[in-house]
């Protein structure tokens, strides 16, 4: 995955940059807004992650620009101003996904994972049926079945279970659930999630052999055959 | 410098201050007064005299001319030469057709003056005394049958007289205001400059640095007063803001250091210590538990110091606050079924509200996360007691309440316990910064709403107040929409 980082401060793009490569990703830099323009608008990147404050072209024009020259590369916005309202306003200027500094890097690296997953799939063709080995979740009649075995889900841990599902394989924060299952953005302090989660795993992996539901120590959950890096 | 220069100086300053400039514009508007008065009054009192001497000769022509007709020009000349004796009288001529004088009391005219009939002023001398300098008069001349011109016309030495009076009074009244407004400009100038001149130097040592310095307040009620009442309170004001500041930064310097320190400790030890790279792993792991946990408190104080600024003001909406209740007590409902805490939900439907659904979550969520963590019962066999969520119509407001049946907190320490960072001794065990009900007090502001601790008899019963959206009024950012 080809990420572009447009981040001012030095010290935290080298830190970005230099993280995204350990974790298996191309990763460019621009330090202003101009040039991270320029590069967006040449380049072709995965995923964009603009610093919301930067020189000569503020984050947020930076972003609208780009969408009128339908550059539809999704974009993470990072941002000081961590407020409900610069949330809305980032999305509305054309952002995809709103992080607040500071971050922990587990965050941002599953987001823009998930992010530049979306982009690869086709927008319209989201399927109707979730599959991860023997596990299938069916979007319009609301079925989930494990080896043909029929389980009942609350609807929470329905969306709980298709949000984890639409992103198998990603690791996604608790942060990240507590946003698409809740729509909640607040940093949820306790385990709440956690509780959450391990109810939906009671249902979905107890009597079977192999677990599909991970927690990764330090970021979150995935949901993919085998264990994955970093599990617990 | 010199004593002559320093006096100039003193003066100059005196001259630049606001009093003595009020004074100054007061006394100049004040003569301005005065002078259209005095010559408004002065132009009326010369027409008027003008007025008289004109019906006067008027009359005096009209009698005459009728002498004249009666008696010829002979009774009209008897009539003259006597009247033109008696003392304070009016001015005569009869001359012929070419000028030549036949009688009267007027010796020289400027030539020409007798072949013009009508009224007008001119100079003129006496018979009596043709050597005393020209006067000024008022004259008719009117043209007999025969050619014969009759002049009567009368002094303007009265009307001058009274010029002079006048004129007089514009110097008195000069004189007097200039006087009297500079000396009351002094005067007051000298007050007020007093006054504000230790205002000035009382503020200049609270400027320093002194805050518990005050402003004199005189006790006349007068503006100055009210000025240095409001000084005052603005300085209370700002005492207590200080005061806050002190200890909310006392606080964070206090709850950052320690995980700080002991984030730094750790490094260290591992750094020293450590010998397998597993070992050494474990130590940063933590490190990154514990500066995660920096991140939460620094997040959770910028967002309380934010709300109380009032700068979120601009992201609120109109939503239904039963919903956000509702989606907040079913996301801690497995938390609480996990702790062997029953939550009992009780939510009315439909309550709009005007703000924000994410702080309103957030505020429950706090709440919700500390009934779970304090409101349990000592561990003593008994089986937990539920917690009651509920959110009702009282009025026109919202209630939402989160109720337990734990230990609650005293009375004395309820208006203590929602300032930041604090936390009861009996929770210093438990994991928490202090901030969560510091967090819901800001949200419940934000709405125009409080946040209510009471006794749950036994337990804590908090009580987020905040007032419904009236329907068909449209808010704030919801109308423009439509």
């Amino acid at each position: 995955m080809r990420i572009l980082i447009i981040e001012d401060d030095r010290e935290a793009a080298s830190y970005l940059v230099k993280a995204f490569r350990e974790a298996g990703h191309v990763a460019d830099h621009a330090a202003d807004g101009l040039d991270g323009y320029a590069m967006a608008e040449a380049g072709d990147f995965d995923v964009l992650v603009v610093d919301r404050m930067l020189p000569k072209l503020d984050g947020l024009s930076l972003i609208r620009s780009l969408r009128e020259q339908k550059v539809e590369t999704p974009v993470l916005i990072l941002s000081a101003l961590g407020q409900v309202d610069d949330r809305v306003k980032g999305l509305r200027a054309g952002g995809d996904d709103y992080l607040p500094k500071p971050y922990a890097f587990s965050e941002l690296l599953a987001r823009v994972e998930v992010l530049s997953r979306r982009r690869a799939a086709a927008p319209n063709a989201e399927p109707t049926t979730y599959r991860v080995a023997d596990l299938e979740l069916d979007r319009l009649s609301h079925r989930v079945t494990r080896s043909g075995q029929e389980i009942a889900l609350q609807p929470r841990e329905f969306r709980l279970l298709e949000y984890l599902m639409k992103n198998a394989n990603q690791v996604v924060t608790r942060t990240m659930l507590l946003e698409h299952v809740w729509d909640y953005h607040f940093d949820p302090q306790t385990n709440v999630i956690d509780v959450h989660v391990s109810r939906l795993r009671a249902k979905i992996d107890k009597g079977f052999d192999k677990p599909l539901i991970h927690t990764i120590r330090g970021a979150g959950y995935t949901v993919r055959v085998g264990p994955a890096e970093g599990e617990e | 410098m010199s004593r002559a220069a320093s006096a100039m100086s003193a003066l100059g300053a005196l001259f630049r201050t606001t009093a003595f400039k009020l004074s100054f514009a007061y006394l100049l508007v004040f003569a301005l007064f005065a002078f259209a008065a005095l010559g408004y009054v002065a132009w009326n009192a010369q027409r008027l005299l003008s007025d008289q001497f004109a019906s006067t000769i008027d009359a005096e022509i009209n009698g005459l001319s009728e002498q004249y007709r009666l008696g010829g020009l002979r009774r009209l000349v008897n009539i003259v030469e006597r009247r033109s004796r008696a003392p304070g009288a009016s001015l005569y001529l009869v001359t012929t057709n070419t000028g030549e004088r036949i009688a009267g009391n007027v010796g020289a005219l400027p030539p020409g003056v007798i072949d013009r009939p009508g009224q007008f002023e001119t100079d003129y001398a006496r018979t009596e005394d043709a050597d005393a300098p020209a006067s000024h008069a008022l004259v008719r001349v009117y043209i007999l049958p025969g050619g014969f011109r009759l002049l009567v016309g009368r002094d303007m030495e009265e009307s001058a007289r009274l010029r002079n009076v006048i004129r007089r009074a514009f110097g008195y009244s000069l004189l007097f205001i200039g006087v009297l407004g500079c000396g009351g400009a002094w005067f007051i100038t000298r007050r007020v400059l007093k006054r504000i001149d230790d205002m000035t130097e009382t503020t200049r040592i609270i400027m320093a640095g002194d805050l518990n310095g005050r402003l004199k307040v005189a006790g006349t009620g007068d503006e100055l007063d009210r000025l240095a009442n409001n000084l005052n309170d603005m300085l209370d004001r700002i005492g207590e803001l200080m005061h806050g500041m002190r200890e909310v930064s006392d606080n964070i310097a206090h709850d950052l250091k320690t995980p700080l320190t002991r984030m730094r400790n750790k490094a260290d030890e591992a750094l020293r210590l450590a010998k397998t790279p597993s070992e050494l792993k474990a130590a940063l792991e933590t490190n990154i538990e514990e500066s995660d946990n920096l991140i939460r408190i620094f997040n959770a104080l910028l967002m309380i110091a934010r709300l109380e600024a009032g700068n979120a003001r601009e992201g609120l909406s109109d939503f239904d606050a039963a919903e956000a209740v509702r989606d907040v007590a079913e996301l801690y409902e497995a938390l609480a079924e996990e702790a062997g805490i029953p939550l009992e939900v009780q939510v009315e439907d439909d309550l709009p509200i005007h703000g924000s659904r994410e702080l309103l979550g957030q505020a429950v969520a706090n709440l919700l996360d500390n009934a779970l963590k304090y409101g349990a019962p000592p561990d003593d066999g008994v089986p937990a007691q539920p917690i009651a969520v509920a959110a009702q119509r009282v009025g026109s407001f919202l209630e939402v309440v989160v109720a337990d049946r734990g230990p609650g907190i005293p009375e004395a320490e309820r208006g203590h316990v929602l300032e930041r960072f604090v936390r009861l001794e009996t929770a210093r065990s438990r994991p928490g910064f202090g901030l969560g009900l510091s967090l819901a007090t800001a949200v419940a502001r934000l709405h125009g709403g409080v946040l209510r601790l009471e006794d749950n008899v036994p337990g804590l019963r908090a009580v987020l107040v905040l007032p419904l959206r009236t329907s068909g009024v449209p808010l704030l950012g919801s109308g423009a929409a439509a």
